[in-house]
């Protein structure tokens, strides 16, 4: 039988990467998740895997901790909220441009500047649109439960080391703030450095007389050689849009309306999908769990089938305009969003959806 | 079964750790459970509060403005959450410090004199628990041997020796319990 | 019989008195000529040949006039954002802690906008080496003002010459790290004459060789010039240097092992 827990989002990814084999922690303390460096500490992880952990002086150091330590093959992450990963971007591009693997956590807090440590998702233009400089795009994971959260720490190292790439999950305060059951499985081992040096021969693990010398780097002064290299670039997006789709169809196959929503706004309209069946509103959600590679196609074949969208997020439409790019005007596409660290509640988006689109087509039909 | 409970009062009340004790006996009875805290500033002396959702299905959305049951513990708790009880559901109080009674007519509601008895037991400590034994018998959801095994798992081993105490006044509670309220 | 030998007859084992570091690479160097940072390259690079210890060293090149250093240097290397190669060098180093990990930074790189960087690396005590190229300048950017540069000094950013008023005071960061207990050797040196070269070789060499003591962070600062940014012939720029960049920056070891 699998060990079951009890614990906190911030908890489970924790313990997710150091059972994933995570060889490498490096992160400055910020509410809503400083649980995460709190529990890999009182884990005692380089006794328990080997696992390095190191509190840095700023966010700043942190990420180029994890470049460094990325450079050299290994397992390594982050995580902060806003305004930590916004000290990041600068990290998080040089690793774009040297395509180094790595796993980042953003449990979202609500912004501008230093705004509040409640619970948002007004990071996802951020997230996903690329924050930092240059045209790059990172693998963006949205967990809505703490299973997730877990999960995530280990599909997120897999799909960081399978295309070469940053994974961010992009979690929010309510996720990693609460508990609920957690099903652990077996400890990953973590890979020698025998075994980096088969794995990944790209790594800067010491020139030996077999090899030409590994460089990292994401210079190149000739343009026209930074132009092939991000073609490159280009062509790894557009194939990981192709395979690593991921999302969740709940109560879609018969729906005429349809909630688009990630993370914690995910399970909020989920119940307010179960709130409007009761009521007869044959309503379903779509729920992008990576909201890089975004689901256009799926949304696109559901714009065939309901009558509205609504983007339920805590911001103040973001992901909607991925949902309108989706559906290219096939449907009306509405957005409602909490702000500032609210949470909506779930008769409040049913509401909404009722307001946008049932009432109205009901005044458009006495009309 | 679902449940939906909410457990509210002053940060130090135990209100967080309760609700914790709950969603872990829940879960060693193989039930769906979710517990969602205020958290930050907020709970520096502040009011604290955490929904708890006890289920037998996957457990929708852990953020609720309406509730089965209300566990209130101070007076701008209850200023907050009276209206949240869903009608028919319940309301669990410490009168002890309120100075506005709740009011509804839709809902059923009761007392737990937890401050007192737990003064009484001279223990300040188990006083999350009398409220706890109070709901329990409201709403007997878990059974007891679940009660221990969360009791075991959500706290400190050193701490397991305060298991029997705190299964005592989980009994007290249950006893002490009293309707006040009760909708026809 | 020939009075003059042919280049074969002069290219003869027994008659070699210097030659090309096995591991700088063939790239031409891209430093302006006169420049101290390819001397202080070829430095490290000799010594890491001499000890052996390629298949084990990761060096961190900065953002500096010395960006490419891995073109010139036979070693694995990654490139680090300006200011942060002291991060980037503990996060290797924590994971790899038997490799030799060096960064090589200059002053606008190691004290302007990674002073942080720089100290809490010192100050942890990080098991790594640290090459810091001091020309009292940004040289890579067109010779703007540095931490280091000097009172009165003209640079493109203090064109009339930099007023500590205003502008601040020259930075000496090595002292400043010296202090710090995360620091077990700490040494500056120039490269600029022959004498100058093999003192600072030692230093290099100590270096390189106390990371594997495991006792913290080894430091070597190397006064240099910067002729393009000082806008001065490479033998006038040496002579300015001694006259007025030693006399602030006095060479020397600042810390030693006891
Ligand atoms: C974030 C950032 N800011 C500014 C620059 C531009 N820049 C490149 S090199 C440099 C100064 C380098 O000076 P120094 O470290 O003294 O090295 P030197 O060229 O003198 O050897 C600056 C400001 C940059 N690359 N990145
Ligand atoms: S600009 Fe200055 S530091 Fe840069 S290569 Fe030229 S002389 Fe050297
Ligand atoms: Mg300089």
């Amino acid at each position: 039988m699998k060990e079951i827990r009890l614990m906190k989002g911030n908890e489970a990814i924790a313990e997710g990467v150091i059972r994933a084999g995570c060889d490498g922690y490096f992160g400055y303390p910020i509410t809503p998740q400083s649980e995460v460096l709190e529990y890999l500490m009182a884990n005692k992880t380089k006794e328990r895997t080997g696992m390095i952990v190191l509190q840095a002086e700023s966010e700043i150091a942190s990420i180029h901790m994890v470049y460094g330590g990325a450079a050299s093959g290994k397992r390594v992450m982050t995580s902060s909220s806003s305004p930590g990963i916004s000290l990041m971007q600068e990290g998080i591009s040089f690793m774009a441009g040297t395509e180094l693997p790595c796993l980042l956590l953003n449990v979202v807090r609500g912004g501008p500047g230093l705004g509040t440590i409640q619970p948002s998702q007004s990071d996802y233009f951020q997230a996903v649109k690329g924050g930092g400089h240059g045209d790059y795009k990172m693998i963006v994971l949205a967990p809505a439960s703490v299973q997730e959260m877990y999960d995530f720490a280990k599909l997120g190292f897999e799909l960081a080391f399978k295309h070469r790439i940053q994974v961010m999950v992009l979690s929010d305060g309510a996720i990693g703030q609460m508990m609920e059951k957690v099903e652990l499985d077996e400890q990953v081992p973590r890979w020698t450095d025998e075994e980096i040096v088969k794995l990944h021969p790209w790594s800067t693990t010491g020139k030996t007389p077999d090899r030409e010398r590994n460089i990292i780097t994401s210079l190149d002064l000739n343009p026209v050689k930074q132009e092939i290299i991000n073609r490159n670039l280009q062509k790894k997006f557009k194939h990981i849009e192709e395979t690593e789709v991921r999302f969740e169809r709940i109560m879609c196959d018969d729906a005429e309306y349809l909630f688009v929503a990630y993370g914690s706004s995910a399970r909020i309209c989920q119940k307010a999908v179960s709130l409007g069946r009761a009521k007869g509103i044959k309503v379903g959600l779509l729920r992008p769990i990576t909201l890089f590679p975004y689901p256009s196609k799926e949304l696109e074949k559901l714009a065939k089938q309901v009558k509205g969208m609504l983007s339920v997020e805590m911001s103040a439409g973001q992901m909607v305009e991925d949902v309108r790019l989706s559906v290219n005007g096939a449907v009306p596409v509405e957005h409602y969003g909490r702000l500032g660290g609210i949470i909506p509640a779930p008769d409040e988006v049913l509401n909404v959806l009722e307001e946008k689109f049932i009432k109205e087509n009901l005044l458009c039909k006495t009309h | 079964m679902t449940e939906e409970i909410i457990i509210a009062g002053f940060g130090g009340q135990g209100v967080l750790s309760m609700g914790k004790i709950l969603a872990y006996s829940g879960m060693m009875q193989n039930k769906e459970v979710s517990w969602f805290p205020s958290y930050g500033p907020e709970m520096r002396g502040g009011t604290a509060n955490v929904t708890v959702i006890i289920s037998d299905e996957r457990i929708s959305s852990p953020i609720l403005n309406w509730f089965d049951t209300a566990i209130i513990l101070n007076q701008q708790s209850m200023d907050k959450f009276e209206n949240s009880v869903k009608k028919g559901g319940i309301l669990i109080y410490d009168p002890n410090g309120i100075t506005r009674h709740p009011v509804r007519t839709n809902i059923n509601i009761y007392t737990i004199n937890a401050a007192d008895e737990s003064a009484r037991m001279g223990s300040a400590k188990v006083f999350n628990m009398i409220i706890l034994g109070a709901f329990l018998k409201l709403k007997p959801l878990i059974g007891a041997e679940y009660m221990r095994k969360g009791l075991e798992k959500s706290l400190p081993a050193r701490h397991h020796d305060m298991i029997p105490e705190n299964e005592k006044a989980i009994d007290i509670g249950k006893s002490l319990v009293k309707q006040t309220y009760t909708l026809n | 019989m020939q009075d003059t030998l042919t280049d074969a007859q002069i290219c003869q084992p027994e008659n070699m008195v210097y030659c090309r570091t096995a591991l700088m690479t063939q790239a031409p160097l891209s430093y302006c000529p006169g420049c101290g940072h390819g001397t202080a390259h070829r430095l490290i690079m000799e010594v890491i040949e001499e000890m052996k210890m390629q298949a084990n060293t990761i060096g961190v090149a900065p953002v500096g006039c010395s960006v490419l250093a891995y073109d010139f240097l036979d070693i694995d290397m990654q490139q680090a954002a300006h200011g942060r190669a002291p991060a980037v060098a503990t996060g290797i180093k924590r994971l790899y802690p038997d490799k030799f990990v060096f960064t090589y930074q200059g002053d606008g790189d190691l004290a302007a906008i990674g002073t942080g960087e720089t100290i809490h690396a010192c100050n942890r005590g990080e098991n790594i080496t640290i090459f810091f190229v001091n020309n009292g300048i940004y040289g890579m950017t067109g010779g703007q003002m540095a931490p280091t540069t000097l009172p009165g000094m003209k640079t493109a950013t203090s064109p009339f010459g930099r007023d500590t008023e205003t502008m601040g005071h020259p930075l000496k960061i090595t002292e400043l790290i010296a202090n710090l207990p995360g620091t077990y050797f700490v040494s500056r040196q120039s490269v600029h004459t022959p004498a100058n070269v093999r003192k600072a070789k030692k230093a290099i060499e100590k270096a390189i060789q106390y990371q594997k003591l495991n006792k913290g962070l080894n430091f070597v600062e190397i006064v240099s010039n910067c002729n393009s940014g000082w806008k001065m012939t490479p033998l006038e720029s040496n002579k300015w240097m001694e006259e007025n960049m030693f006399p602030f920056y006095p060479l020397g070891d600042i810390k030693v092992p006891k």
